[in-house]
C-alpha cells in the first residue's frame, strides 16, 4: 500500500539499526523519551525495540490525551452527562477511562445518554437532530485536537446553535515537557518530539529544550521508519555533542506550525492559570478553557460542575509511568489488578497509554522473542 | 471513594501477593525481574475469569476478553457439562449411535442490508459455518424472528428470500421457526436467531485443544472484509470503498479440505474478534504458543487502508466466510492445495505455526521486522457486526 509500506521497509530498518548501533559509545546508557502516545503505540505495534541495542532505552512520555485526565475530571463529566436532557458526546478512547464510579461505558449501561463520535463536528449533528436536548462534547487532547474543537465552536456560533457546549479538557504539551525536565528523578538524553502536535504548533516551542536544557529534540513521524530515523538523528547529535531541534517529519510538519489552526484556538480558547494532570499534579498554564467570548458554549459555566478532586487509588503508579520513572511492568499492580479490561490507571486504558501498549503488544522479553524465532 | 470493583481488585491483589510470599515457588537465581512479572501476569490470566461489572456493557458482546469472561463466568458456570465445556462453535452429541453437531447463533447486525448481503444471508451462513467448523455436514436449520412493530414487510420478504437462497447454496433446509413482535423502540427492526444440526462422519475428530507444536496455521482467504464493509455501510465515517461482505457458506470448502488433508486438527470461522481472537483461542485451548507472520496474512488493500485510517487492526475485524485451519505440519502443503483448489479458498495462505513456548501467547512477526504479542481484544471498536 502506497505511503505506508515504504515507511515499514525492514531492509531499511536493518540498515538504520546498524548505523544507530555504530553511534553508541561503549559503556554508555541512553534514555530517549518519545513524548507522544502515538509514537508509543507505533513502537510496540511494530516491535521496533527489537532493532535497538540494549544500551538504548525508550522512555514513554506523557503525550497520551486520555492518560493525563485526572479521575475528578471524569467524575465531573459524568455528573454533567447525568443532568436532565443532556446528551454527552465523546471520543471512543475516553469511554473506558475509570472515574470513581466506573467509566462512561458503565454510565451508559446505567442509562446515561453518552454517545461516541469520530469528530467533534458530529456532535453538532447530534445537537441539530435533538433540539430539545443539551449536547455537551467532552473535549480532550493536546494541540492536535484543539483546533477541531475550536472549529466546532466557530461553526456552532455561525449556525446560532444554542443547545451545544464544550466540556473543555484540552491540554498543552510544552508545560508538561518542562515539568518532566524539571523533575529531579529522571535523567533523559533526548526527546523524540510529538509529530501531530507539531503540525499545529511547529518546532519552535521546543527550542528551549535544546538551548536551556542541552537536550536534542527530533520531531518525528508515526511510521516505524520515521521513529527509527529520529532515533538515529538523536544519536548523531549526541555523538557530536550537539543539541538542536530537528524536524524528521518535514513532509507534514511546517517549522512554524499551522497559523490558521493556531488562530482558531486563539479565537475560542484561553490558557487556564493551572490544570491538574493525572500523575503529574497541577501544572501552571498547561491547559485551555473556552474563552470569555465563547462563554455561551462553555459547559463549565452552563452547568453545575462538582469540581471535586479525587485522589488516585494508592496502588496506582500512573504518575511515575507518565514521567518515565517506572517502566509499565515495574508498577506494583501492572497486569494483575490493573489490566486493559479492568484498568485502574489511565495508562492502561488508551491504546496510546504506555501500560496498555506494553500489555497488549510487548509482554515479551528478549529471551522469549529469541526462543520463538528459533522454532 | 473509588469504584467498588477497584477496591475489590486491589484487595484481591493484596491477598494474592500475601499468598505468593508464603510458599509460592521461589524464582530461579538469575531470572530477570521482568520475566518474573510476566510469569505473574500469565498466572493471573489463567485464573478463572469473572465479570466485575455490575451491568452488561457493549464490551460483553464484542467477542474479546469481556465476552470470554461473560461466557465462562456466567453461562459455563450455570450450565456446565462435558459437552459444553470445550466451548466449540458447535457441540458434538451422540444420538442413537449417530454423531450429531448442534449449534445456535443470533444476529443483530446494523444496518440490516449491506454490500454483499443482509442479515438473512448472515443468519444462514453463520450457523452453517458453525456446524462446518465441527467437521459436520450441515443438514437442518431453525429460524426465530424478533420483529419490531413498524418494520416494513417488504424488507422482511427480501430477508427471507436471501435466507432461502443461502440455504439452497449451502444445501440445508430451514425446517422450523418462531416469530415474536415487540413494541416500537424495543428492538431495532429485525433480529434473527438460527439453530442448526448436522452429522459428523465417524472418522472426523476436530477440536482446538488437539493442536500441538509443529502444526501449521492457515487462513482460507483475505481477512476483515465483512467488518469493514459494515462499518462503512453505517455511513458514519464518510469513507467510500469498493468492498463487499465475505458472507458465504464454508461447508463445501471444509469437505474439500478434509478430503485432501486428513491431518486437520481444528477449524474456526473468524467472526467477531477476527483472526486474532481465534489464534488466542488455539493457544489457550492447546496450552501452546502461536507464531504468525504479518507478511503472510492476506488482507485486501482497501481493508488495510480503511483499517489504517480508523486505527483498527484487520486481525481483529470480523469475517463471515473465512476460517482458520490448524493442520499437522507435515500436511500443510496438502491442506493449502486443497483449499486453493476450491473457489471459496482460492486465496488461502499459510500464516504461521503452533510452537511449544511461551504457552498461551500469540506472537506476530511484524512486516517491519519486529515481534509483538497479539492479545484478545479489549473494548468494542465495532458493535453489532453480525
Amino acid at each position: 500500500m502506497r505511503f505506508v509500506d515504504e515507511f515499514r521497509d525492514s531492509e531499511k530498518a536493518r540498515a538504520l539499526a546498524a548505523k544507530i548501533a555504530g553511534l553508541c559509545e561503549p559503556g554508555r546508557q541512553y534514555k530517549l523519551m518519545e513524548v507522544c502516545g502515538g509514537h508509543t503505540h507505533t513502537i510496540y505495534k511494530h516491535g521496533l525495540e527489537d532493532y535497538l541495542p540494549e544500551q538504548i532505552t525508550l522512555v514513554h512520555g506523557p503525550g497520551c490525551p486520555v492518560c493525563v485526565i485526572p479521575m475528578g475530571r471524569v467524575d465531573d463529566a459524568m455528573a454533567l452527562a447525568a443532568g436532565p436532557d443532556v446528551i454527552m458526546t465523546s471520543f471512543g478512547d475516553m469511554m473506558r477511562v475509570p472515574g470513581s464510579n466506573g467509566s462512561f461505558f458503565d454510565a451508559k449501561a446505567r442509562g446515561t445518554d453518552i454517545r461516541m463520535v469520530y469528530s467533534p463536528l458530529d456532535s453538532l449533528k447530534v445537537a441539530r437532530q435533538n433540539p430539545d436536548k443539551r449536547v455537551v462534547f467532552m473535549a480532550i487532547g493536546f494541540e492536535t485536537t484543539a483546533p477541531s474543537t475550536a472549529m466546532t465552536m466557530l461553526r456552532a456560533a455561525a449556525e446560532g446553535l444554542t443547545n451545544f457546549s464544550i466540556f473543555c479538557n484540552h491540554v498543552t504539551i510544552v508545560p508538561a515537557i518542562k515539568a518532566i525536565l524539571d523533575s529531579p528523578d529522571l535523567r533523559l538524553d533526548g526527546f523524540i518530539g510529538p509529530g501531530h502536535v507539531s503540525t499545529v504548533i511547529g518546532c519552535r516551542p521546543y527550542e528551549f529544550i535544546a538551548a536551556d536544557y542541552g537536550k536534542p529534540v527530533v520531531v518525528a513521524g508515526f511510521e516505524p521508519l520515521d521513529i527509527l530515523q529520529s532515533i538515529y538523528m538523536l544519536m548523531l547529535q549526541l555523538s557530536q555533542g550537539r543539541s538542536v531541534v530537528e524536524n524528521q517529519y518535514s513532509r507534514v510538519v511546517p517549522w512554524d506550525g499551522n497559523v490558521v489552526a493556531l488562530r482558531a484556538i486563539g479565537q475560542t480558547m484561553e490558557l487556564r492559570p493551572y490544570f491538574e494532570w493525572r500523575g503529574l499534579g497541577f501544572i501552571s498554564h498547561s491547559a485551555l478553557k473556552v474563552s470569555a467570548d465563547f462563554a455561551a458554549f462553555d459547559a463549565e459555566l452552563l452547568f453545575d460542575v462538582p469540581g471535586v478532586r479525587v485522589a488516585d487509588p494508592k496502588a496506582c503508579q500512573c504518575g511515575e509511568v507518565l514521567k518515565g520513572v517506572l517502566k509499565p511492568w515495574e508498577c506494583k499492580v501492572f497486569g494483575t489488578a490493573c489490566t486493559p479490561e479492568t484498568p485502574i490507571g489511565t495508562c492502561m486504558v488508551s491504546p496510546e497509554g504506555a501500560c496498555a501498549a506494553y500489555y497488549n503488544y510487548g509482554r515479551l522479553t528478549r529471551t522469549r522473542v529469541s526462543e520463538a524465532s528459533r522454532t | 471513594m473509588t469504584a467498588g470493583w477497584i477496591d475489590r481488585a486491589l484487595s484481591e491483589h493484596e491477598q494474592q501477593q500475601a499468598a505468593g510470599r508464603n510458599g509460592a515457588p521461589q524464582p530461579l537465581p538469575g531470572t530477570v525481574r521482568e520475566e518474573l512479572v510476566l510469569e505473574r501476569i500469565d498466572r493471573v490470566r489463567r485464573a478463572r475469569p469473572r465479570v466485575r461489572e455490575d451491568r452488561i456493557t457493549m464490551s460483553h458482546g464484542a467477542g474479546g476478553k469481556a465476552s470470554q469472561s461473560l461466557i465462562e463466568a456466567i453461562f459455563l458456570d450455570a450450565f456446565r457439562n462435558p459437552l459444553l465445556e470445550p466451548l466449540e462453535d458447535a457441540a458434538t452429541l451422540d444420538v442413537g449411535g449417530a454423531r450429531v453437531a448442534l449449534t445456535t447463533d443470533s444476529y443483530v447486525v446494523s444496518p440490516l442490508f449491506f454490500p454483499g448481503g443482509n442479515i438473512g444471508d448472515l443468519a444462514v451462513n453463520g450457523t452453517v459455518n458453525d456446524l462446518a467448523m465441527a467437521g459436520a455436514v450441515p443438514l437442518y436449520l431453525s429460524a426465530g424472528f424478533i420483529l419490531e412493530e413498524g418494520f416494513e414487510v417488504e424488507q422482511l420478504v427480501a430477508i427471507t428470500a436471501s435466507m432461502r437462497d443461502a440455504a439452497r447454496v449451502a444445501g440445508v433446509q430451514i425446517v422450523t421457526g418462531d416469530t415474536k413482535v415487540v413494541e416500537k423502540g424495543k428492538a431495532d427492526g429485525c433480529y434473527i436467531s438460527t439453530a442448526g444440526v448436522g452429522l459428523v462422519a465417524p472418522d472426523v475428530n476436530i477440536g482446538v485443544a488437539t493442536a500441538r507444536p509443529g502444526d501449521a496455521i492457515l487462513v482460507s482467504g483475505p481477512i476483515g472484509d465483512h467488518g469493514v464493509t459494515i462499518m462503512l455501510a453505517r455511513g458514519e465515517l464518510d469513507i467510500e470503498a469498493d468492498l463487499a461482505s465475505d458472507t458465504a457458506p464454508l461447508n463445501g470448502l471444509v469437505a474439500a479440505l478434509l478430503a485432501g488433508a486428513p491431518g486437520v486438527r481444528a477449524l474456526r470461522d473468524a467472526t467477531r474478534g477476527g483472526v486474532a481472537t481465534i489464534l488466542n483461542e488455539i493457544a489457550r485451548a492447546a496450552d501452546a504458543g502461536v507464531v504468525v507472520s504479518e507478511d503472510a496474512i492476506p488482507v485486501r488493500d482497501v481493508v488495510r487502508g480503511a483499517a489504517e485510517l480508523l486505527g483498527i487492526d484487520p486481525m481483529y475485524v470480523a469475517c463471515e466466510g473465512r476460517m482458520v485451519v490448524v493442520v499437522d505440519g507435515a500436511q500443510a502443503d496438502a491442506a493449502l492445495a486443497a483449499l486453493r483448489a476450491h473457489p471459496a479458498g482460492a486465496q488461502a495462505a499459510l500464516i504461521g505455526h503452533v510452537v511449544a513456548e511461551p504457552a498461551g501467547i500469540v506472537q506476530l512477526k511484524t512486516a517491519f521486522g519486529g515481534t509483538r504479542i497479539v492479545d484478545l481484544l479489549v473494548g468494542d471498536p465495532l458493535p453489532r457486526i453480525c
